[in-house]
């Protein structure tokens, strides 16, 4: 990694908060209308155990949630992608579920699974992150030309071997792009639960408690950290890309 | 000579919304061992139906496709292919790719003899130094010799080549005729290409077969003569004018553009 590559996007940070600041400071907008980065400092050094702790809270079941989307998004892909009469089937049940607006289901899953709210947590995160993923799969799967199945059908492949050989590596690049939207689909989806319904876990419970106590820098502050959790996620999500499909990248 | 690849009375057709659509009808076609048959034809008339046949990924309604006197059943690891579309694997290098036949068929090569092998047809296609190299750096007509030597690295009893050079320029594709008989001498063999370009038939094969319109037949065969060690220049002799005369007025009539003769 090039040196340019760390400073530009820190230096551009700086100028983000600096503008946010001035512009807080030129408008003269008091503390509960807009919080400035100076008001946030004071929040961190306050509650930095309570960021902590549900900064990993919040992490952990934003993470699992996504596996499970990766793993559930790639097999119903696979399907989709393998398949056309599964495809014609699943494809309107697939976008009707994911035009119902997650915030209405909160309620619902934390009615069901009363007190489960890890679980429920990390059931609303796997839910609004899975369909990226699925599709892009079952897309790259079934715009495999022809020839490339028939190179390694008539040497006598399996359908197994021609997955593992041509059809997933293939798909990579697909995967990992929607990957990147889901990893901030997932954030969306742990704070819908951590705020609509809160039950004292995550940073979505220390966003709720600023409002409860009209502590409006740490409502600010939580809005950050989340933010800094996701630009992780994010590039953790960018480094495995490297890793397994850095060959698609074509302006190396 | 025995022959290698026999196909008799070949009928086919293919399963549409409007019903069956036959593709192939009366399909006869024979190929020696180590002889090489170019099939040219109308386009649409079915040509890529054949090489799947030969492949063994399709099975014919009606006749036979045998190889060494066994009829196809299905696909067997015998065969090397390749496409008008190189259909390389981008995250593979060349020398990944060439080698991906022999992770699959069963081989007594080591993997040292494989890559010894596949170096060496990179070499013989001119390829050497670009082995380590990924696809996308490579121009189409180098993508194609690449694709080539995957299809060999084997040692295929058949040879399938569908159009391989139908989407380079004309210079690039007089280059690689001339390659295609560097290799066919140092690897000999038996050899099926489909190609739209006649004078590419001529060039390369020892034989050329015309098919009907669609559904397609044997409409005509030509035996090209032997003249030992083909360059290009023999493509501009009287003789090659006749012949790609001869084939010209066949496909005029594949087309149903000129009347078909009683005794053509």
């Amino acid at each position: 990694m090039k040196a340019r590559q760390v400073y530009v996007p820190v230096l551009a940070v700086i100028v983000f908060l600096v503008l946010w600041e001035a512009l807080v400071w030129a408008m003269g907008w008091p503390n509960y209308k807009m919080a400035s980065p100076s008001d946030l400092i004071p929040a961190y050094e306050k509650y930095w155990e309570l960021f902590l702790v549900m900064g990993w809270q919040t992490l952990w079941r934003t993470v699992v949630g996504l596996l499970l989307a990766v793993i559930f998004g790639i097999a119903l892909g696979m399907i989709m992608g393998f398949s056309r009469v599964m495809r014609d089937a699943l494809y309107p049940l697939l976008v009707g579920f994911n035009a119902v607006p997650k915030a209405t289901v909160v309620p619902i899953v934390a009615l069901m699974f009363v007190g489960a709210h890890d679980f429920n947590t990390v059931l609303i995160a796997f839910m609004i992150s899975f369909f990226p993923i699925a599709v892009s799969v079952s897309i790259g799967l079934s715009t495999l030309e022809p020839e490339y199945r028939d190179i390694l059908r008539s040497l006598g492949a399996s359908q197994a071997t021609i997955f593992w050989k041509i059809a997933l590596p293939k798909t990579l690049p697909e995967f990992f792009g929607a990957l990147k939207v889901s990893v901030t689909l997932a954030f969306i989806g742990t704070n819908l639960m951590e705020i609509v319904s809160p039950h004292g876990r995550g940073l979505g419970a220390l966003f709720d408690s600023g409002k409860t106590n009209s502590d409006y820098p740490l409502m600010f502050a939580v809005l950050i950290a989340l933010a800094f959790l996701g630009i992780v996620l994010y590039y953790v999500v960018v480094a495995l890309e490297k890793i397994f499909a850095g060959w698609a990248d074509r302006t190396v | 000579m025995e022959n290698l690849i026999d196909i008799k009375a070949v009928r086919h057709s293919y399963r549409t919304a409007s019903g069956p659509l036959p593709v192939l009808d009366g399909l006869e076609l024979t190929v020696p061992e180590g002889g090489f048959v170019a099939v040219v034809g109308p386009s649409g008339c079915g040509k890529s139906t054949l090489t799947r046949l030969v492949a063994g990924l399709l099975i014919p309604d009606h006749g036979e496709v045998s190889v060494h006197g066994s009829r196809i059943t299905g696909p067997r690891s015998n065969v090397g292919m390749a496409f008008q579309n190189p259909v390389l694997l981008e995250w593979r290098t060349i020398l990944q790719n060439v080698l991906l036949p022999l992770e699959i068929v069963p081989t007594k090569l080591s993997k040292a003899e494989g890559e010894e092998r596949a170096r060496k047809l990179l070499a013989l296609v001119g390829l050497e130094g670009f082995e380590n190299k990924r696809p996308s750096e490579l121009s189409g007509g180098m993508k194609q010799r690449a694709s080539l030597c995957r299809a060999l690295i084997h040692k295929p009893e058949v040879l399938i080549l569908d159009e391989p050079f139908g989407a380079l320029d004309a210079f690039t594709r007089e280059d690689l005729w001339q390659i295609m008989h560097r290799v066919k001498a140092e690897e000999p063999f038996t050899g099926v290409l489909i190609t739209h370009d006649l004078r590419e038939s001529i060039f390369l094969a020892d034989q050329v077969v015309v098919l009907s319109g669609r559904p397609a037949k044997t409409q005509f065969v030509l035996d090209i003569p032997d003249t030992g060690i083909r360059t290009l220049d023999h493509l501009y002799t009287p003789e090659a004018a006749t012949m790609l005369n001869t084939l010209r007025h066949q496909i005029e009539i594949a087309q149903g553009r000129a009347p078909a003769e009683a005794a053509a």
